[in-house]
Order: structure tokens, then sequence, then C-alpha cells
């Protein structure tokens, strides 16, 4: 449902069917609503068998990446004599993306016994829930419910008494963005500072601790439980378009649009009918300009792309941007891009974890020149240098933070080119001088 | 190496072999070509973030760093394509928009891989307008000066002093391009081998205040040694200007040192410039020492050790080659010979196998047992009523008047006359370590050279020709030209050694021979 608005008829509620009812956080709230049927059913499974219905269900990872789930799963090899561990991303930290928090906030057990779940098909005795040190709602809602599922016997040595072991633990982090990146989020688990790992090894191979490890993001293993349930086929069915993209996807929508919120629809779904039937679309008295889909990462796209769009992760490739975390950051005719884009490249060059040049040296310059730009003293010569510097950027870095702030300049600089330019030649940004006036 | 899995790729159009596993950046080592590299370091772990060894390989999507991708069959790899060129040319100009560019009063100008690869590969000029970052200079204790401004973050410092030192000290503190080298709070570089940061670091960042603004680099000429300040025997290079040591750096030698060098032997060169030095022979006239020629002060040494019994007190940091031709003048008067070895606290590099500071303070205590001197705290004790005393520049310490008294004669080779020797008959300057070739034997029986650095002052001679000059002058056949000569007579004689050349040595030494005839 669109929390905080009412669920809207085009959407298609399954994570969030309990979004706004705050009974469904209790575990008896929750197993009246039917929860943990499907860990019980796992439970009775063999391993392999729940990987196969994630693999048929076509499950993506809905972090950002959109790996396909039960394939990262089966990379986990059962009784290779070491520790295997399931870590689950609820840094959330992209800009513009605000739907694990929802999960947790609202239904806390779905993603626990997802956690479980998975952590019974990866064979991981051991679970951390890595959560942002912001979302201190999440973290007391999250706690309490893992309290309560400590005390009822789903998890521990004997989970659901039937002898096998599922801990589950949270972890707070501290507030860095690069902590959202798998291989930092291990680091930031260890005690170490939060830098991205070469890949490979993968996580797969040597993750936290140096162990086999799967990390899936909490929205993915919050989608485990219902396919269990209801099965493969069914979560297969749920797809407009491509097949590749399957179930259903929150979107998290914020910026300048009627009405912002999360809102679950069907893979496939035209974006167009979502922001403007669904979302309200503009403001009274306002045109959408552009919008960046997938949280602030991705490429930003024209109202004319954005159109175009059937959203599901192959409809946002084929127009120009990403499927990303679905944040989908909406702007109007009342924003100046250039600003929008120089305080992106700001957030990019304060969090970069230092490690690879490009990034550490070029987020912090190319920020210094978005700002620089759109105070009025910017030359045409600058767009090439941006340009130029975005490329490389992109592509040569252990994480791809540093490809991130290049996205949006890229596409920033070829889709608005003209607000670029009427800085550089007006020497003044022309919305505060309209606004001025 | 027999049992590794062999890969064969291409790098830069030539085929290469190497053992599997092995990286891009090593691979193409073998193959003669340089992947330029900030970050990676063979003694150090490999962190794969400077991004300046990006190279394209074929049918991969992305440029790879050639420190972190390890070499796979029939792998084609292009380190100066267009693209890598390009990448690296973006790293530089990102390197170098912070840097203040200040070349002319820093360091590590003129031996700066900064400076290096932006002359080979870098843009002519920076486009960044707006003002640089600036951060002062840090003290981080020990020998280490830390300019941050000047720091690319290759973290090499802080992997030296968490994997090699394990000691952390360094980290690196804040984010983006606000991230700067920090110390952990209360704590100093004081690890005994923490000077190797500088040593290990790229650019001018990390400097040792023992150097600071001495010298240019062009302007010192560098020759490859032994360090003499313990039984280890870290190979090194000494760097002198205008005849004067300046700095003492390590020497790669995979067998003894790997890449270090601790600070204390580092930092112990100043003895080698002293100036209070012999510098002519010295032949007693009456109740003082004279000046004399070489050949009369040689003709006076050999008659005040003729016909007597000469008990030798040595320094143990004598070369092999010296200490076998005063073991030869033992043998012809049936003399002994002792010596005694300084000591101090030992100090152990944790992440490298068998490397410390050793607690036995001189350059070849192996070599001088191997010889057949005798390891004493009272070298002086073997000396008899009427021996003649041979004292080779070993320490006065272990000297007292009434010792003195013992002797019959008193004969000095050395490189100063301390106080209580002025009662001596003969003194014969020798140079000192830097200033002469030789070879040392260190604690595990390795052998190594170590060539002439300066000149040696005033009339002094090399050890080995001055002993070789008065065993002559004694009556024993055979000429030595050149400090080989004795060292191939020592290989001769002596079954430790045998087999052994200047030539099979080489830089990097080859291991004594054990009594059981295996090296």
């Amino acid at each position: 449902m669109g929390f905080p608005h009412k669920t809207h008829p085009r959407e298609t509620p399954v994570l969030s069917t309990h979004f706004g009812d705050s009974e469904a956080r209790s575990l008896s709230g929750w197993r009246a609503r039917g929860g943990y049927r499907a860990l019980e059913q796992a439970l009775g499974m063999a391993p392999a068998d729940i990987v196969n219905v994630v693999k048929d269900s076509g499950l993506r990872g809905r972090g950002g990446a959109g790996f396909p789930t039960g394939l990262k799963w089966s990379f986990m090899k059962p009784g290779d004599g070491k520790p295997h561990y399931l870590c689950c991303n609820a840094d959330e930290s992209e800009p513009g993306t605000f739907k694990d928090r929802e999960i947790m906030r609202w239904t806390p057990h779905s993603l626990i016994e997802g956690c479980a779940i998975a952590s019974y098909a990866i064979g991981a005795e051991i679970c951390y829930i890595y959560i942002r040190g912001e979302f201190t709602e999440p973290l007391q809602i999250v706690g309490a419910a893992l309290d309560e599922a400590y005390r009822d016997g789903i998890l521990g040595k004997n989970a659901m008494g039937t002898g096998k072991r599922v801990d589950v633990y949270i972890h707070k982090g501290a507030g860095a963005y690069i902590c959202g990146e798998e291989t930092a989020l291990m680091n930031s688990i260890e005690g170490r500072r939060g830098n991205p790992r070469i890949k490979p090894p993968f996580p797969a191979v040597a993750g936290l601790f140096g162990q086999p490890t799967t990390i899936n993001n909490v929205e993915t293993l919050a989608a485990v439980p219902p396919i269990l349930t209801n099965g493969a086929e069914w979560y297969k069915g749920m797809s407009l378009s491509s097949p590749k993209s399957t179930g259903t996807k929150l979107f998290s929508v914020c910026g300048n649009i009627a009405r912002p919120g999360n809102y679950e629809v069907t893979m496939g779904f035209p974006f167009r009918e979502f922001l403007h039937d669904i979302c309200g679309g503009a403001r009274p008295g306002h045109t959408l300009k552009a919008v960046i889909p997938g949280g602030s990462s991705v490429p930003i796209q024209t109202m004319q792309e954005a159109d175009a769009t059937l959203m599901d992760y192959e409809g946002f490739v084929a127009t120009g941007s990403m499927l990303g975390s679905g944040g989908v950051i909406v702007f109007d005719d009342s924003v100046c891009m250039v600003r929008m884009i120089a305080r992106l490249a700001r957030f990019y060059a304060h969090e970069s974890c230092a490690q690879c040049t490009q990034c550490r040296e070029g987020t912090a310059w190319v920020t210094k020149i978005l700002e620089r730009i759109e105070h009025g003293s910017g030359t045409t010569a600058d767009l090439d240098t941006l340009l130029e510097l975005s490329e490389n950027m992109t592509g040569k870095t252990i994480c791809v933070l540093s490809d991130s702030c290049a996205a949006p300049i890229v596409s920033g600089i070829q889709k608005f080119r003209h607000e670029f330019e009427a800085h550089i030649n007006g020497k003044r940004c022309p919305m505060r001088s309209a606004a001025a006036a | 190496m027999s049992d590794a899995k062999m890969i064969t790729l291409t790098i830069e159009g030539r085929q290469v072999q190497v053992a599997e596993g092995t990286s891009i950046l090593e691979a193409a080592k073998a193959a003669g070509v340089l992947v330029p590299h900030y970050c990676y370091h063979p003694g150090l772990p490999v962190a794969g973030v400077c991004r300046m060894c990006l190279v394209e390989v074929e049918k991969a999507p992305k440029l790879a760093p050639a420190c972190a991708t390890a070499v796979a069959e029939g792998q084609v790899v292009h380190v100066h394509s267009g693209k890598a060129l390009e990448a690296r040319k973006g790293v530089l100009e990102f390197l170098l928009i912070n840097h203040p560019l200040d070349c002319p009063i820093c360091d590590q100008a003129g031996e700066c891989e900064l400076q290096d690869y932006t002359f080979a590969e870098g843009r002519s000029e920076g486009r960044l307008v707006e003002p640089k970052r600036f951060n002062p200079v840090e003290d981080f204790g020990g020998d280490v000066l830390y300019v941050p401004n000047r720091c690319i973050l290759c973290t090499r410092c802080v992997r030296f002093m968490d994997d090699v030192a394990q000691e952390p000290v360094l980290n690196v503190s804040e984010r983006g391009d606000r991230a700067v080298i920090g110390k952990f709070e209360g704590q100093d570089l004081t690890h005994p081998w923490s000077g190797n940061v500088v040593d290990l670091c790229p650019v001018g960042a990390l400097l040792s205040k023992d150097f600071l603004n001495k010298a240019r680099a062009w302007e010192l000429d560098r020759t490859a040694s032994v360090c003499p300040n313990c039984t280890q025997g870290c190979n090194m290079m000494v760097e002198t200007r205008d005849n004067m040591v300046v700095r003492l750096r390590p020497r790669p030698n995979d067998d003894v040192n790997k890449y270090f060098m601790c600070d204390y032997g580092r930092l112990n060169y100043r003895w080698m410039n002293r100036s209070d030095r012999l510098e002519a022979p010295l032949v007693r006239r009456g109740d003082r020492l004279a000046v004399a020629e070489w050949e009369a002060a040689l003709v006076a040494a050999a008659k005040a050790l003729d016909g007597k019994r000469v008990h030798a007190v040595v320094s143990p940091s004598l070369s092999n080659e010296a200490l076998y031709l005063v073991s030869r003048l033992l043998e012809r008067r049936e003399g002994t010979g002792a010596f005694r070895v300084e000591r101090g606290p030992e100090a152990p590099l944790p992440g490298v196998e068998d490397l410390a500071l050793r607690s036995d303070r001189a350059a070849n205590v192996h070599g001088a047992e191997l010889l057949g001197f005798r390891r004493s705290d009272t070298p002086m004790a073997g000396l008899r009523g009427g021996d003649a005393l041979l004292f080779v520049d070993a320490d006065p310490g272990v000297l007292d008047v009434t010792d003195l008294g013992r002797a019959a004669s008193v004969v000095v080779i050395g490189t100063t006359l301390p106080e209580v020797l002025r009662g001596a008959d003969v003194v014969l300057p020798i140079a000192n370590m830097v200033e002469e070739e030789g070879t040392f034997t260190n604690l595990r029986g390795r052998v190594q050279r170590f060539l002439q650095a300066r000149a040696a002052p005033g009339m002094a001679r090399p050890s080995w020709w001055v002993l070789g000059d008065l065993l002559g002058t004694m009556g024993e056949p055979g000429n030595y030209f050149l400090a080989s000569d004795v060292f191939t007579a020592l290989a001769g004689a002596r079954a430790e050694f045998a087999g052994m050349s200047y030539d099979t040595l080489g830089l990097r030494g080859l291991p004594v021979m054990s009594p059981a005839g295996a090296r």
C-alpha cells in the first residue's frame, strides 16, 4: 500500500499489505496474519528445494543490482565444513529509498521469517541484520520482534523445535553510505573501517569473517515467505512485462509529487501511470521535469523517457536508466537541475570511503566544479571537464560509488545541458533570480 | 616451483610463463614490463586502491587492476594501450589536484614515483581552478614526519605497521578528499622498524627527520653494501654526498631482509663519517709516535711482532678478508685471537621470518668465529707476559693500562687511535667498512659482499691491504692486489668458503658450506 496513503486500487500489495497496521508488528498479530507458516514449511523441506523454489520464482535482488536470488543462494556449497553466514542489508542508505524502513517498521517479523528461511536454505546458522544507525525506530521495532521470536523458540539453538540452529543478530551501523555496499558492510560488522573489498573473492567464497556468506536486501528476504507459501508460479505470474522480472516491487516516491510514499506494484507496471495515477502526478500548478527512478545512483530520466518506461529491471535500462533500489525522486519545473546534481555530487564526495583515487579526488572535484557552475562562475569548458572526469570515474574503482556520482552528472549534462548553459551564460542561477524577482 | 601449475600469457606482445596465482603486475615484471603502480608493494598485502595499475585485458569488460588480478591461461594484456594510458592519466591528474607541487623543496624529488609517472604519462597542466586542500605537517614520532598535502593515500605505511611491524599505529582517518593518514590516539611511530614507512612511501609524504633537507636525491652516490650494525646482515644501499655518508637504506634481498631495515641500523651511520681518524702510519720514536712512510711503518710493525707469540684483539666487524689475514699471521706466530661483542636489546620484525635487529651489535661475529677467533667478554685475558699485542680496530673499552704493561710490544691497526693506545709501538691506519670492499658472514652463515662507498682519509689503506702487506713483510709469500684476491685465498684455505668468489657471491651473497658439505 502507498503508506501513508490508502492502498491504490492499481497497487498489488504483497509486502506492504500490513503497512500501517500496528498489530502486525507483534508476534501474535503476525501469526494471526499467517506469519511463520512459511518458516515452518521451510524447516520441513530440504534446503536445496527451498533454493529451487526461489530460483523458479524469478526473485531478484531488490537492493539495486537485481542479481537472481535463488542463483546467489545456490553458490553456498553445503557441507564444505565452513561456517556459513547470512547478512541482511538493512542499511538502506541510498538517497530517495525508504522501502526497507517501512518493512521493518510495520512487519518486522516478515523480515525475521525471511532471514530464518534463507539461513536454513544456505546452511547458515548465524544471520546479521545490518541496520543503519539513523533508523532508530526500525532498530527498536526489529529488536523487539527479535526478542519475541527468541522467547517463542522460533529462533535459537533449536529453531521451532526442529533441532536446527538459526541465530539472528542486529548490527547497528554508524551512518556511512558506503556500508550499504556488501563488502563494506561485512568489514563494518567485523569491526573494521567500512571500506569495500576487492572482488574476487566474492562473498559466497570469502565473505564475513572470511567465510562463505550470502547477503540479501530486506525487501528480497521479506519476499521469500510469501513465495514459499504461495508457490513460485504465483510469484512468477506477477509480471506485466519481461519474464526476467517477476513479482512485486516497492517503490519509494519522493520529491515534487502530489502523494509521496511507498507503493507496491507488479513488475512491468507503466511508469507514466504509476507517477500520474497512483502517485497523483505533479503538484498543482507545476509540471514534472525529470525523475531519478532507482535511487540517487542511477541516471536521470527526462519525463519523455519516464513516460515510455515499464517498471522492471529491463524496462528502466531500455529507457536509459536503472531500476536500482526503487527510490523514485521526482523533480518538477521549480527545481534547478544544476543545483540538484551538485547536491547529489556533494553527497557522494562526503561519503566516498577514500580508498580509490578516482573516487576520493574525483567526487570532491566534480562537486567543486558543479557548485561553481551553480553559483554562476562556470565556463563551457567546465562541462567538457565534467564529462571527462566522469568518464575517468566510471568503471575504474573497487565499488561503484564513483560511478554512481558520475551517472547523474553525465545524464544531467546530456539531458539538461540548456540549464547548465543558462547558468554559465547568465552568470547566475536562473531559477534563483526568478524567485528573487 | 616445480609443482606449481604454470600459466602462459601475453603481456605487451611478450609471452611469459608464471606460476598460477601470480598477479598480472608480477607477471609483467617477469616479462620485463613495468606496470606503473603506487599502492602495490611486494612486501605488503595487496590493497588495490591507487588504481594506477589498471591494464587492458582482452575480452574483459573493464580495465583490471594488475596488482589484484591473477593471471589466466592465454590472457592477452595491454599495459600501454590507449585505454590503459587514458586511465593512468586520469589517476595522475586526480592525484595531483590537491598536491602542492612543491617538488623544489621536497626531499622526495628525484626519487618520487609521482614525479616519474607524471613526467612519463601525465598531463602537462592541471585543470583544477579551485583552492587546494591544505593540512598541516605532523610529527609522527620516531624518525618520521608526515606531510599530508603530498600524500596519495596509497596506505603502504598503514599496511606496513598493521601487517609487517604488527603494531597498528597508523590508519586512514576521515573519508572522501578529507582523508589523511592518522595516528591512533596516544601512539607514535616508535616501533624499532617503523622507519621503513619512509622508504615505502612512494611520494614525499613521509619523510625522515634525520635526512630532512640534507641532500637532493640526484646528488647522491649509491653503493651496494651490507649493514654492519648487527649480525643480521641486512642488505643496504649507502648513499653519499661529497664523500659523506648521508643516508642508509635497505636493499631488497629475499633471503635476508626482504625490503626492510631497522631504525637502529639505518640511523647508526655517523661513525662512518667521523673526522678524528688516523690518516698516516705512526712509529714510535722515543716517547712519541711519529709519522712514517708506509714501507717503514710496515717494517717496524713486522719487527715489533717478530720472534714473539702474538695475541690479537680484533673487532668483530672486520671483514672476512681482514680476519683471514689476521688468522694467517696468528698461524705464523702461533698466536691467539679474541674479540668482544657489544650487545643491545633484540628487536624482531614480526611480519618477516628470521629478521631482527640482533642483540650482537657487530657485523661479522659468525665470520670471526669461523676463522678461529674466540668470543670473550675479556679478550685481553689471552695476552700472556712477553706476548706481542696486535690490536685490530677493536673497542678500546676492552683495554686497561695494566693489560698493556704485559705486552712486550703493541701494534695497532685501526681507524682511530684511542688515548689508551698512545703507548703503541706502531700504528697502521685503515679504512672503515664503507671505505673498503669486503665480505661479512651473517649469523645464519650467509657471506655477503659490501662495496666501497667513500674514500678513506689521508694515507689510510683498506684493512686487507695493510694486513696483506704486513704478512708479506713478515715473509709470507703471495701478493694481494684486490680484495677479491684475498677472498679467493680464503676460499681456497677454508672449507666453509670453498668454491666461493666475488663473482659467485654477487650482491646477494651465499651461505657458507656446512660441516657436512652442504650449503
